[in-house]
């Protein structure tokens, strides 16, 4: 291993999604024959500078060189040619054809014009082989298999390509841990035949075993470039936080008086994705659901809101244990459960439809007489939720879909206020949303709380779960791994429980090796 | 050996629709009176060639997650057509099937086209050609009539070595020459790619655009083969729009008994013949059974809502709810 001149360099690189700066004079150098971690939050904009690399989206300001030679990628396909390949935190297989067709999707060989099925077998092999799955049958749909065997089958496509530049975006997410350990020697042999790995996990153990260099990104910009080994743990979340506050979050009322929970689980488990998952909820108190993205926060959700089927454990609403079978009876009188959907542009509202119609859509039934939809009635309750959460829309019988994003999750949220529930579950409700309306929800929060209303809430936001949750609940892997209250809830801790590392303390800091 | 279970997985939509049109058959041969003969069979085969024809060009475009309503128009289109020009010395009948071909071929790259550059959605595209088709159709055939070369005809339509259902030999030429090579092309391959996952298959690099216009145009081309066969079985044009209308939803409904998804990106024309040859069959059974005819469209519908129920007992295995959406 040694460090010549860097094999790909990005610098300068700026990328903005709209008015969301995602990326800002952003810089990273690879090496060969070494593994690159890129560390940062949710959010950080690793996502996006890999996805620049790989041609999938284009930088609007910056340069790359590889070899020295300046580069642009105008697809993914050009980057390919360039030598990089990158295994992506979404699949992208093809779930209904077999693991060889994916393999050699890129470039299948053909004799006489059609695909040369032998030769295809034989490619798919050697890739799985090399990839350290020769047990996966090239023949198997994608569909078929475990998810963390799917993503053995994604690194041996990428392999299959014959990559000088691997990227692996939390490549071992999804894996189990005898998974891991293959991957990791697998990487590790690519790593000495002088392929440069990029290498993105939130895993800190990950990348303290398999790590050279390591890069901390913040808010869309490089933090520091290091040597592994040279960082503690602790000061490397330092790093990663490292984010100024603001007092945008209400007061907190400080400890309830004890009072018998509105919403129990007992044991609540599904399928290989929640795991003996048990806590209680009070009326008057926001609960935060924390931890990674992905860690089965939005199945929990789902599961009290009655989607899931196969659950097992028990669910108590004032006491009693009930079962949700659907969201039409989750929101039904005497459980009074609200679900503000994740993706408000599919599961929250309908798009062309009006923001009336989209408002009083989950109240219908109580605003007809008789099966007809009683207009003043929903006239008056529509008035009631616009100057509640004060939405601008210019003319409530214009498509909810022209409104601007802050102003449709108000409506999400409102279209289930109209109904007073009694229990609210949130999915990431400010994602994407400008600080003003963000800032908005929160006072909501903390005022439907006061009111009486039992909160859980999802965010990958940490400074909100700070900022405005009574309690939170750490999710690692499908089950509860930590629980902070009050004071406890700080960034460190979040974000040491979100990594299942024990809580780093500034005071025991590590020697600096 | 473990190969198999794999190859069986695979093809168990296409099995399925072979174990349902034998059985079917088998209870048809056993009820007929003339029972298992060379002209049952050849009776049987120039009833569902047609309809076998019509699925396999609805499976190319379904393959692709699309629909094709206008199959059933580009298929009386071309018989029209070839009642005027599949006739007189074989030269000329030769150049009339040519013809006939290409334009079928040309109405289904026009759909295509349309669908993948026009970015509209292939249901109402297809609805908007289909009628453009059977207009030409109308205007080549106000009313039912011409003529087609008979020595061909009877050829393709008689019995080889006197067994053998010539046209179920044509529809296996068919589905060798153009539905096998197309299958295992790279395009045949991204035509699937795009029904499983259009996403994933652009991020992987894979052609798309020309996957999906060649589905199109070779299911303009295998419709076509229909409408020659149709101008074969009954040696004349007739624009019939009830015809075409019921040959595009059979056919729809032939695909789905045939195993192929209508979500795109999973089933096999050969499944499809299958499924249109059991679906014919359905139609004979009632009538071996000597049904009052006033019954007949009833029962062929419980049938057929039984048989393609089959295919959603997959769901009760779902376990999030939202999946039942996708």
């Amino acid at each position: 291993m040694e460090s010549g001149a860097p094999l790909f360099r990005m610098e300068g690189i700026s990328k903005r999604y709209g008015g969301v700066r995602a990326l800002e004079n952003a810089e990273l150098s690879v090496r060969t024959g070494a593994i690159h971690a890129v560390l940062g939050e949710n959010g950080a904009g690793k996502s996006t500078l890999i996805k620049i690399m790989a041609g999938v989206v284009a930088a609007d300001e910056g340069q790359m060189t590889l070899d020295g030679q300046p580069v642009t990628f105008a697809s993914p396909a050009a980057a390919n040619a360039a030598g990089i390949a990158c295994v992506f935190q979404e699949l992208s297989l093809i779930p209904e054809l077999s693991v060889a067709d994916n393999i050699v999707i890129f470039n299948p060989p053909t004799r006489f014009g059609m695909i040369d099925r032998k030769a295809q077998r034989r490619l798919a092999e050697e890739a799985l082989a090399r990839a350290g799955a020769a047990d996966i049958h090239p023949l198997a749909l994608v569909k078929d298999l475990p998810l963390s065997r799917q993503q053995i089958v994604e690194i041996a496509k990428a392999l299959a390509r014959k990559p000088r530049i691997l990227i692996l975006d939390e490549a071992t997410s999804a894996l189990t841990a005898a998974d891991v350990s293959k991957v990791f020697a697998v990487l590790k042999r690519l790593r000495s035949e002088g392929l440069a790995l990029v290498y993105i996990s939130h895993r800190m153990n990950e990348i303290a075993e398999l790590a050279d260099d390591c890069t901390v990104f913040r808010n869309g910009s490089k933090v520091a470039s290091y040597p592994a080994g040279t960082r503690s743990d602790s000061e490397v979340i330092e790093m990663m936080i490292g984010r100024e506050y603001h007092s945008v979050y209400p007061p907190k009322p400080g400890p309830l008086a004890p009072a018998a929970p509105v919403l129990e689980t007992r044991n609540l488990s599904w399928a290989n994705r929640l795991h003996d998952i048990s806590f209680s909820l009070r009326a008057g108190e926001i609960v935060g659901l924390g931890g990674l993205d992905g860690q089965g926060q939005r199945d929990l959700l789902l599961a009290l809101f009655g989607v899931l089927r196969g659950l097992r454990g028990t669910v108590l609403v004032d006491g009693r244990a009930i079962s949700i079978g659907s969201p039409a009876q989750a929101r039904r009188h005497g459980i009074g459960m609200a679900l503000i959907p994740e993706d408000r542009k599919t599961e929250g509202l309908m798009l062309p439809m009006t923001v009336r119609d989209n408002l009083s859509l989950a109240s219908l039934d109580r605003l007809t007489r008789g099966g007809i939809i009683d207009r003043a009635k929903e006239e008056s309750a529509i008035d009631r939720m616009m100057t509640l959460l004060s939405i601008k829309a210019g003319n409530i019988d214009a498509p909810v879909g022209a409104l601007s994003g802050g102003n449709q999750q108000k409506v999400v949220i409102a279209k289930w206020l109209m109904r007073q529930p009694r229990i609210v579950l949130l999915n990431d409700p400010t994602r994407g949303i400008d600080v003003g309306t963000k800032q908005e929800i929160y006072q909501l929060l903390r005022r439907l709380a006061d009111e009486g209303a039992a909160i859980l809430f999802y965010s990958t936001d940490y400074a909100e779960l700070i900022g405005c949750c009574d309690r939170v609940l750490v999710l690692y892997d499908g089950a509860v791994k930590r629980e902070l209250a009050g004071p406890e809830i700080t960034e460190r801790a979040l974000i040491a429980s979100a990594l299942n590392i024990p809580s780093a303390d500034p005071s025991h800091r590590e020697p600096i090796q | 050996m473990n190969d198999w279970r794999y190859r069986l997985t695979e093809h168990r939509g296409t099995l399925a629709a072979v174990a349902i049109f034998v059985v079917m058959f088998i209870i048809y041969t056993s009820n007929h009176p003339a029972g298992f003969t060379a002209n049952v069979i050849q009776t049987a085969a120039n009833k569902g060639v047609l309809l076998a024809f019509v699925a396999m060009a609805q499976t190319m475009v379904v393959i692709t997650a699309g629909i094709d309503l206008s199959v059933g128009m580009i298929f009386l289109l071309t018989n029209c057509l070839a009642s005027w020009l599949v006739v007189g010395s074989p030269l000329e009948t030769a150049f009339g099937v040519f013809v006939v071909l290409s334009v079928g071929a040309s109405c289904g790259a026009i759909n295509g086209a349309i669908v993948i550059y026009g970015r509209l959605q292939p249901i109402v595209a297809t609805i908007a050609t289909g009628a453009v088709y059977f207009g030409f159709a109308l205007l080549l055939r106000p009313f039912p009539g011409g003529s087609v070369n008979e020595r061909l005809a009877d050829a393709l339509t008689g019995r080889i070595f006197g067994v053998v259902p010539a046209s179920l030999v044509a529809l296996a030429a068919v589905v060798v020459v153009i539905w096998v090579p197309f299958s295992r092309s790279v395009y045949g391959r991204a035509a699937y790619a795009v029904g499983s996952s259009e996403t994933a298959a652009y991020m992987s690099g894979m052609p798309i655009r020309r996957g999906k216009l060649l589905a199109y145009t070779l299911a303009g081309l295998v419709a076509a083969l229909g409408g020659l066969f149709l101008t074969f079985f009954t040696y004349t044009g007739d624009a019939a729009l009830a015809s075409g209308n019921a040959y595009t939803l059979f056919s729809i409904a032939a695909v789905v008994l045939g195993g192929v998804s209508l979500f795109g990106g999973k089933g096999s024309a050969i499944g499809a013949v299958f499924g249109a040859l059991a679906f014919r069959t359905i139609g004979d059974l009632l009538f071996v059974f000597d049904l009052d005819p006033l019954w007949q469209p009833l029962f062929q519908g419980l049938i057929l809502m039984a048989a393609i129920s089959l295919g959603a007992l997959a769901l009760f295995r779902v376990r999030n709810r939202l999946e039942w959406f996708l």
